[in-house]
């Protein structure tokens, strides 16, 4: 197996009283995707939010490159080099596309191919053409592109999509499929959680299941169709 | 026709000094969500330190304007301080907390200034080669008054610039609509809002020290221009500075014509400009919905009926007080019945705030407005004080019958600075109107009947009165009209989704609100003999907000617990020379330390030591 | 076929010179479950809040069991029989499950404004029976903050059958929920539906769940109906697959059954 990009020990994180993460623990490597599945409320959001020091783990560690980032500030996380593109879009809706993608922007990073406002808008056409409209005048499968545009402004090594799917029309799903598959040829490492298990698979290597607020699966996709009573109990439609 | 040119420019300069004031209010409120009180303290602070600079520093090195750009430096450094020890830890409060925090402020600087410069008024001098006027169409004009026309368009070319051209001010502009994201992105926010808060409190410090050769300065400058500020914010749209820029200008002529027909009500004029623009606009001129910033809320539980530990302990303290004028002296009785009094009114301003989710900053209007009502019957009418007592709660039910019209048009932030705007209203006119109220020097001589003369037959009347308007409510909160108000603050959307006509029922719990503060009001204006405009101003708000705050917005017996101890504690330091510094930074501690009040933290104990039932194991 | 319980004609709504929805006719019979779909700014949307009066309309006529409704604000609408769920669950979270049911009962049954009786005491069995009809009753005394998502989504259906619609309209009911349990609501809500006669129109941007529960789609386009039919005759529309299905590697395969 690579270097080991991500790490998280045995976290445990709460929301007000709830206690939402439990025990959590699991490895990403570099240049892997790897697709956090699970039913909504199992912690997927949370796990993201944690990563980011969103949410503060009552006890565990988040280790990025051999570091401990637990309970660091979140923008230093994010300048670590963790991107993250949090569910229900949140773009700037009163900013440009222009202004969006200069809030996310942050210096290069060495090793890793540096994101100009150019390569995004040949890897998102449709922004290209918009770069002066306001945010809200935008499509929802336009924010979503909008989205991770800024996000990769900020050139990160690892990447957190929280249900990048949700809510967009199939079509757009479709090719966002694809872009994600440019994005991780570049050497991209990306952790994604989703709740469409037909979109995971076209674009990740691994899948991780969490339920209750721990990884009860961590294996291939491959190893999920052999084992049809972990589909059925967790994801089954 | 020159005359009124002339009166045109002296409209355009002084909305040039509101406005380098009410945009860096703008600017903070748009970036960091609090409703600086502070702000207008900033302002006093740059004139003072103006024109202590002005005077003392010698072989004037600095001159004019080198004085007033440290002193706006001074300042700016002061807000940073302030920001980074106080604001920083409240950012994600709820914006009753981040007002009553900021008051604290409000004190703590009054009491400050006051220790470094004296409380006499001061005159400063005049800007050099600007201290003579110039003729336009025959009439004086200040060329300094010309210097503040360009001023302002100056600065409001400077911010936008500074806004949409910058790095900084993309960030800014970003941070305003979501700040987690703009932190998720990398950037350090709280940085970003430290940066911010330096600029605001620069623009107000500026605004301040540029007053030196106009007016002189003293200890109230702050609060009379925060409420015009608030006005200017307001009507502009909150968060945007062009519309603070119109609104300042409106404001200032508004304020220079209207003084030439309406000499006596040219306070009232403004509030009721800006009531009119947010019923028609309910965002300002220029300013937009309120976008809910991605704040984690705090989740509230299901009310209960009272456990039987609390029952017992309510039926306690009610013997207690029936006893207590046979156990306790008479200076004590007088305190219990202001006890009573103002959790009277604390229970109502808490009735419509927490339960309803109706921020109210002037609730001190309707207390006025019973208390006045009450002498009028005295006064004009020849009433007995039965009628007295019968009319405070008419006026005040009429007050707020008017005012909670417009109120409950809005929500959040812009319906709280429509109820500070309507109490300013009720202090204005009662301290405009001599004729009828005796203006600055109020009504006197107003006793109670015969029967209730000793202090402990009106004790055992405002014991009566008060707890039984305090029952009264709690039983409303549990009925379904109570019901219904909770369902309005928890979700308004659903509420209209299940038929129900919201903004109705939050009328009349606005009328009801008003109704008991105006019964605490009348019982108050007999305890006391007399009645000032003071009963209607802003600290009186203030103090009903932190009596509601102290004892725990939360918890149904917080109004009661929070007046008692608000009450002594203010008996027991009003004594103190600085008293309002002391009085600040026990807000300050409750609102940064204790958020759940006093109430609330004894129920968590309770809860903990399984004395109360824990909602999260209930199921 | 009889009478449609919903009957919606020529509806259109500019904003700004921009027709979010142009034109816009269709039918409802009792009891039929119609999916409205379509991409993300279709006008889906905007044709609901204009169906229960949140949002006025430029043109056209609504007719419920013949009476028009448009233009009625949003509670004459619900006292009309409409009921309507969100995309984003709005309950009251300071509020107990039980009392939630009980409030759209109390505003059914005009109490809200007694301010005497404790309401906590009020329509207690009808509230019990409708929670026990969205499998609910065991968290009756569970306060709503701290429900899990898909129990919220059922308290939802729970207080919009409370004043016993005709008419249910459903804003992506499944939003947000993992697979099964998306289908398990909506064959909830297809029981009970069916049980009460009552009419369905929903949103939904979940393929599986439209397929194997419409029992005709309708599909929005910029504004406008660009096909309308049962399910295999929407899945094989070229249109439609261009605008909005794509190539159909992102939902299951089988037809509804």
């Amino acid at each position: 197996m690579a270097e080991i990009m991500l790490e998280l020990n045995e976290i445990n994180t709460f929301y007000g009283k709830a206690h939402i993460l439990h025990d959590l623990s699991f490895k990403v490597a570099a240049g892997e995707v790897v697709a956090l599945l699970g039913r909504n409320g199992a912690g997927k959001t949370t796990t993201m939010r944690t990563i980011m020091q969103l949410a503060r783990p009552q006890s565990g560690t988040v280790q990025f490159e051999g570091n401990d980032i637990t309970r660091w500030a979140t923008h230093k996380v994010a300048q670590a080099g963790i991107g993250y593109v949090p569910e229900e879009r949140r773009i700037f809706g009163d900013l440009t596309v222009m202004e969006n993608l200069e809030v996310g922007r942050q210096p290069v990073r060495d090793g890793l191919p540096a994101w100009t406002v150019e390569h995004l808008f040949e890897l998102f056409p449709n922004l290209a053409e918009r770069r002066d409209n306001r945010g809200k005048q935008m499509s929802g499968g336009e924010q979503q592109m909008l989205t991770i545009a800024r996000t990769l402004m900020g050139n990160p090594k690892l990447l957190l999509l929280d249900e990048p799917s949700e809510g967009i029309a199939p079509v757009i799903v479709e090719q966002m499929a694809q872009t994600l598959l440019e994005i991780k040829a570049k050497g991209l490492t990306v952790l994604l959680s989703e709740q469409n298990l037909h979109f995971a698979r076209i674009v990740a290597d691994r899948a991780i299941i969490i339920e209750g607020g721990g990884a009860v699966f961590d294996s291939t996709f491959e190893d999920l169709e052999t084992h049809p009573e972990i589909r059925d109990q967790y994801l089954s439609v | 026709m020159s005359f009124y040119f002339a009166q045109f420019l002296t409209g355009l300069s002084s909305a040039s000094s509101l406005f380098l004031v009410a945009c860096g209010l703008s600017l903070i409120f748009g970036v960091t969500r609090v409703v600086n009180f502070a702000h207008g303290s900033f302002y006093m602070l740059g004139a003072y330190v103006a024109y202590a600079l002005v005077q003392f520093v010698p072989g004037s090195i600095l001159g004019f304007w080198g004085s007033v750009l440290a002193a706006a430096l001074i300042v700016a450094l002061v807000g940073v301080v302030v920001e980074i020890l106080i604001l920083k830890r409240i950012y994600n409060a709820p914006e009753l907390y981040q007002l009553v925090a900021t008051f604290g402020v409000v004190l703590l600087m009054q009491d400050a200034i006051l220790l470094i410069f004296g409380g006499d008024d001061q005159f400063g001098p005049r800007a050099p080669g600007l201290d003579s006027v110039v003729r336009v169409f025959g009439e004086p004009i200040p060329e300094y008054d010309l210097v503040l026309i360009a001023l302002g368009p100056i600065v409001l070319g400077a911010l936008w610039l500074l806004l949409n051209r910058t790095r900084w001010g993309i960030l800014v502009r970003a941070a305003t609509l979501d700040r987690e994201m703009v932190a998720s992105l990398g950037v350090n926010q709280s940085w970003l809002f430290t940066t911010v808060f330096f600029l605001g409190s620069f623009l107000a410090g500026l605004g301040g020290a540029l007053q030196l050769p106009r007016v002189s300065i003293n200890l109230l400058m702050d609060l009379s221009i925060i409420a015009e500020a608030f006005v200017v914010v307001v009507i502009g749209g909150m968060g945007s500075i062009p519309g603070a820029f119109i609104a300042a200008l409106l404001i200032g002529e508004l304020n220079a014509f209207g003084v030439l027909v309406l000499p006596q009500a040219t306070i009232v004029l403004a509030f009721v400009v800006m009531a009119v623009v947010l019923v028609i606009r309910p965002y300002g001129l220029l300013g937009k919905a309120e976008t809910l910033a991605h704040v984690a809320g705090q989740v509230e539980l299901p009310i209960r009926p009272a456990s039987t530990l609390a029952k017992s302990i309510a039926g306690l303290l009610l013997i207690g007080l029936v006893v207590m004028p046979f156990l306790a002296g008479e200076f004590a009785i007088v305190l219990a019945t202001d006890v009573l009094i103002f959790a009277l009114f604390a229970a109502s301003l808490h009735f419509i705030m927490s339960n309803g989710g109706m921020v109210s900053f002037g609730h001190a209007a309707y207390f006025g407005l019973g208390a006045y009502g009450a002498a009028f019957v005295i006064k004009y009418a020849g009433g007995s004080m039965e009628l007295a007592l019968l009319a405070a709660p008419l006026m005040a039910a009429a007050g707020a019958l008017i005012f909670g019209w417009f109120c409950v048009r809005l929500s959040g932030v812009y319906m709280a600075m429509l109820t500070l705007a309507a109490a300013q209203i009720v202090w204005s006119t009662a301290y405009q109107w001599q004729d009828l109220t005796g203006g600055d020097d109020g009504l006197l001589g107003i006793w109670p009947s015969e029967w209730a003369k000793s202090k402990t037959a009106y004790y055992y009347l405002a014991l009566v009165l008060c707890g039984g308007g305090i029952l009264a409510m709690r039983r409303m909160i549990f009925s379904p009209f109570g019901y219904t108000l909770r369902g309005g603050r928890d979700n308004p959307n659903r509420t209209e989704s299940i038929g129900i006509n919201l903004r109705q029922h939050q009328w009349a719990a606005f009328i009801i609100a008003g109704v008991f503060a105006g019964i605490a009001g009348g019982v108050y204006v007999f305890s006391k003999g007399s009645i000032f405009p003071d009963e209607a101003a802003i600290p009186r708000s203030v103090d009903a907000l932190v009596m509601v705050l102290l004892g725990g917005v939360q918890t149904l017996s917080g109004p009661v617990v929070g007046a008692g101890v608000f009450r002594l504690l203010e008996d027991e330091i009003s004594r103190l020379d600085y008293w309002r510094a002391i009085l600040g930074v026990i807000i300050i501690s409750i609102v940064v330390i204790a958020p759940e009040g006093i109430a609330g933290f004894i129920k968590k104990i309770a809860v903990k030591a399984g004395f109360e039932r824990n909602e999260e194991q209930a199921s | 076929m009889s009478d449609p319980v919903l009957s919606v004609r020529n509806l259109s709504k500019s904003f700004g010179g921009l027709k979010a929805v142009s034109d816009v006719s269709f039918d409802l019979a009792k009891g039929e479950l119609l999916a409205l779909i379509g991409p993300n700014g279709a006008g889906k949307t905007t044709c609901f809040n204009m169906l229960n009066g949140q949002l006025r309309a430029d043109a056209g006529q609504v007719r419920l069991n013949g009476t028009s409704i448009l233009g009625l604000n949003p509670r004459r609408v619900w006292r009309m029989g409409v009921g309507r769920t969100f995309q984003i669950t709005a309950t009251y979270a300071s509020m107990t499950v039980r009392e939630n049911v009980q409030m759209a009962l109390i505003s059914h049954h005009r109490k809200t404004w007694d301010i005497w009786r404790p309401a906590s005491g009020l329509h207690v069995e009808e509230a019990m029976q409708l929670l026990d009809l969205v499998g609910m009753r065991e968290q009756a005394e569970r306060a709503a903050a701290i429900l899990a998502y898909g129990d919220l989504k059922r308290l939802e259906l729970a207080i919009a059958l409370a004043h016993a619609p005709e008419l249910l309209l459903m804003d992506e009911p499944t939003a947000g929920m993992a697979p099964r349990e998306r289908v398990r609501l909506m064959q909830l809500t297809a029981d009970i539906v069916a049980e009460r006669g009552i009419s369905v129109l929903f949103t939904e941007h979940d393929m599986d769940v439209v397929f194997s529960h419409a029992h005709r789609i309708m599909v929005l386009n910029r504004g406008e109906l660009i096909a309308s039919g049962s399910v295999d005759d929407v899945r094989n529309d070229a249109r439609v697959q261009e605008v909005y299905l794509g190539g159909g590697t992102l939902f299951e395969g089988q037809a509804h059954g």
